[in-house]
């Protein structure tokens, strides 16, 4: 997708010093440095963190457990939120910070519509395919609404989102009347645990299915170049005779869409749905995963497949955290640090120091 | 170098420009205020006629006030510190442990939430301005560690009991000329604020001084309007927007403080949410994230019209929680237009 996964044409013989240089320059550099660093750490502290078994679940099907096997099923609602995120950090420049409070809208959509109002459901009341599209068409709505405050009115996307943000939840609410509905029907759970007789957990399946959808529609379409163009250089590409605007809310509802399908996991995990807390501080962790990812916040250049392999990364990083009894609430911290090394390590300024100590020990050993 | 020149008259241009923006924005967001007070008083009166409950705006929002006071200098600069929230809410946690765990003197507890509030500021300051990093991410990543770091401190709650402490928290000024007859003994009851409403309003008139008529302060404008242009005046960008961060961090350390007088106690849920309040609150000031638009007068305002709207809306019969958050968000939406639509017909006349 990126000029830098190009290959040199050249094929002249290469030192070791430059391909290392090379390597460190590519855009995935550093989430498969820190991907690499953690399953590095893990082997070396406990190998047993890699052990997949399989066990019977409380339903009595036999699936597969092990933290590997958490991280790829709890990272699906990051990794989803992080390809639209990564679009629309591309063509806008900004975040959206109101995912998490998207999500909880959709879920509560979707809740609301599959409980029919009542309090406590053992079966569903409406279709789910059903509930689902509305859920999905609700927050392309919200998605909508934000990427017109963004394109249409100049906003900057982070205050835009702002309003979402604030007031998400409360619509969620408001939308259940501020019931908590729990469902109790087997096939509502299947898309956030197992479906009965496949070991592996659902969310993966789904999360495989729409990468795979992003993949085909940035391969067949002209989605991500003009993305991209907008992003760089709006004015140009309007004269190019592209809509800026109309590019700029696309991505917003695309990304709407996949807030609804990951609020839509969320709340088929459990069945039911707290406002406040679900999916809380996820649009910080997807912001994350799109820095991560290498892609630069100020829009333009993006690689989605960098936002995934960020989102997993995070993933990994709260499991191991966890394996290792840091306390929920003390998780931030330690993230803090992570992000806050990884983000001075990719600085342009500390990069350049870098290789110019390098280049100075290096003259100095020639001199001498 | 006629080059030169034409940079050099956009820029000033542009300076001149947004400086009436700022009172453009800022007199909407008085005249929304006093019609928002006025709307209140004479189609629900009640509580909303006596001072008392005015002050009472006052007096919860203190740490509000400072806090937003903080952010607007950083967004004026054109960046942002989402960690301000948080901060202060270890800030109280770091002070209350000190006073009640460890027995320490109510001076010092104050200079640690200060010394927290400014390590903050100077950490995420030099990544910012230094390092060139996105202050977003920065101060995200400073929102976290403030966050995780408070339940690190103390998971419990932590109620001070310390006498010192107790008897600064418990002064009220009474303010001459203010004051209601209670309705059934009839005797006068005083208007009064607490202690950290002066200090709140001293920051407001310090920090607007600052803004308006030192060097340091129009640099501020200068770094957020136009980088390069400030470059080129002779402003030395980093160090700007350093001192903004710096100073940015000093106010949430003392914001952390005045919410610790107010509150009483260190808690995991104090202060949280206050970063986004204190954005709100800018927005509705007029400052624009863009940089280089905005008022410290306006902030205040603007924190004194988001806690009346969320007053009205609660004594209008919808108590629920959710309502007072949908009207915050509405009044960000109607102010954000308002802003979008006059700058746009601006930009369109100018040209």
């Amino acid at each position: 997708m990126t000029t830098e996964t190009k290959t040199p044409v050249k094929k002249k013989s290469r030192s070791v010093g430059e391909v290392l240089k090379n390597m460190t320059r590519h855009q995935l550099f550093i989430p498969v440095a820190a991907l690499v660093l953690l399953v590095l750490f893990n082997l070396i502290a406990d190998p047993s963190f890699f052990a997949v078994s399989l066990k019977e679940n409380s339903l009595g099907n036999p699936v597969l457990s092990g933290n590997i096997i958490s991280v790829l099923d709890n990272a699906s609602e990051l990794v989803l939120l992080a390809i639209g995120m990564t679009l629309v950090t591309a063509s806008s420049g900004g975040q959206d910070i109101s995912v998490g409070a998207a999500m909880a809208i959709a879920g509560s959509v979707i809740i609301r519509l599959v409980c029919g109002g009542r309090v406590s459901v053992d079966t569903m009341q409406t279709s789910l395919i059903l509930a689902v599209l509305a859920g999905i068409g609700v927050s392309m709505l919200f998605g909508a609404f934000n990427g017109v405050l963004v394109a249409y009115l100049k906003i900057q996307p982070m205050v835009a989102t702002l309003i979402l943000f604030t007031a998400g939840r409360s619509i969620a609410a408001w939308i259940n009347n501020n019931q908590l509905p729990i469902v109790n029907d087997q096939v509502f759970k299947y898309a956030g645990t197992f479906i009965p007789g496949i070991p592996i957990p659902t969310p993966v399946f789904i999360t495989i299915l729409v990468i795979l959808a992003f993949w085909l529609a940035l391969k067949f379409t002209n989605l991500g170049l003009y993305t991209q163009s907008v992003g760089i250089n709006a004015n140009a590409s309007r004269l190019n005779g592209l809509d800026p605007k109309m590019i700029k809310l696309l991505t917003y509802v695309i990304l709407g869409a996949c807030v609804a399908v990951a609020g839509f996991i969320r709340v088929s995990r459990s069945g039911s749905i707290n406002y406040s807390r679900i999916a809380e501080n996820i649009e910080m962790d997807a912001i994350l995963a799109v820095a991560l990812g290498g892609n630069a916040l100020g829009g333009g250049k993006f690689n989605i497949y960098g936002s995934i392999l960020g989102a997993y990364v995070i993933q990994f990083l709260t499991t191991t955290l966890f394996k290792y009894n840091v306390p929920s609430t003390a998780l931030p911290a330690y993230k803090a640090v992570v992000i806050i090394l990884l983000v001075v390590l990719s600085a342009p300024v500390v990069r350049e120091k870098m290789s110019h100590i390098k280049k100075s020990s290096k003259r100095a050993k020639e001199v001498a | 170098m006629p080059n030169n020149i034409a940079v050099d008259k956009q820029g000033r241009i542009k300076n001149r420009a947004s400086m009436s923006d700022t009172n453009l924005l800022l007199t909407i967001t008085i005249l929304v205020f006093f019609a928002l007070y006025a709307f209140a008083v004479f189609f629900l009166g009640g509580s909303f006629t006596k001072p008392q409950s005015f002050l009472n705006i006052l007096n919860n929002n203190a740490s509000l006030i400072v806090l937003s006071c903080g952010m607007s200098i950083v967004m004026i600069t054109g960046g942002i510190d989402i960690s301000v929230g948080a901060v202060t809410g270890l800030v109280c946690m770091c002070c209350a442990v000190y006073l009640e765990g460890h027995g320490g003197n109510l001076v010092t507890a104050l200079l640690i939430g200060l010394g927290v509030g400014l390590a903050f500021g100077i950490v995420q300051g030099f990544l910012v301005a230094h390092l060139g990093i996105q202050p977003f991410i920065v101060s995200l990543a400073g929102m976290f560690f403030a966050k995780g770091m408070t339940t690190i401190v103390s998971k419990e709650p932590v109620r001070v009991t310390n006498e010192s402490f107790l008897a600064i928290k418990n002064i009220r000024v009474t303010v001459p000329g203010l004051g209601a007859y209670n309705s059934k003994t009839g005797a006068y009851i005083p208007a009064y604020v607490e202690i950290g409403v002066l200090i709140a309003l001293a920051v407001v008139v310090i920090m607007f001084i600052v803004l308006r008529w030192t060097k340091l302060g129009r640099s501020f404008y200068a770094v957020g309007g136009n980088n390069q242009s400030a470059n080129m005046l002779g402003i030395n960008v980093r160090r700007t927007k350093f001192l903004a961060h710096v100073l940015c961090g000093l106010l949430a350390g003392l914001g952390g403080i005045l919410y610790f007088l107010h509150v009483g106690s260190g808690d995991v849920a104090n202060g949280a949410g206050d970063e986004m309040n204190a954005i709100a609150a800018s927005i509705i000031g007029g400052t624009l994230l863009t940089g280089g638009v905005g008022n410290i007068l306006g902030t205040f305002f603007g924190v004194l019209s988001l806690n009346t709207i969320k007053r009205i809306v609660s004594s209008m019969g919808f108590d629920e929680a959710w309502w007072s958050n949908i009207t915050v968000a509405a009044m960000i939406c109607l102010f954000l237009v308002i802003q979008s639509v006059v700058l746009i017909r601006k930009n369109k006349k100018r040209v």
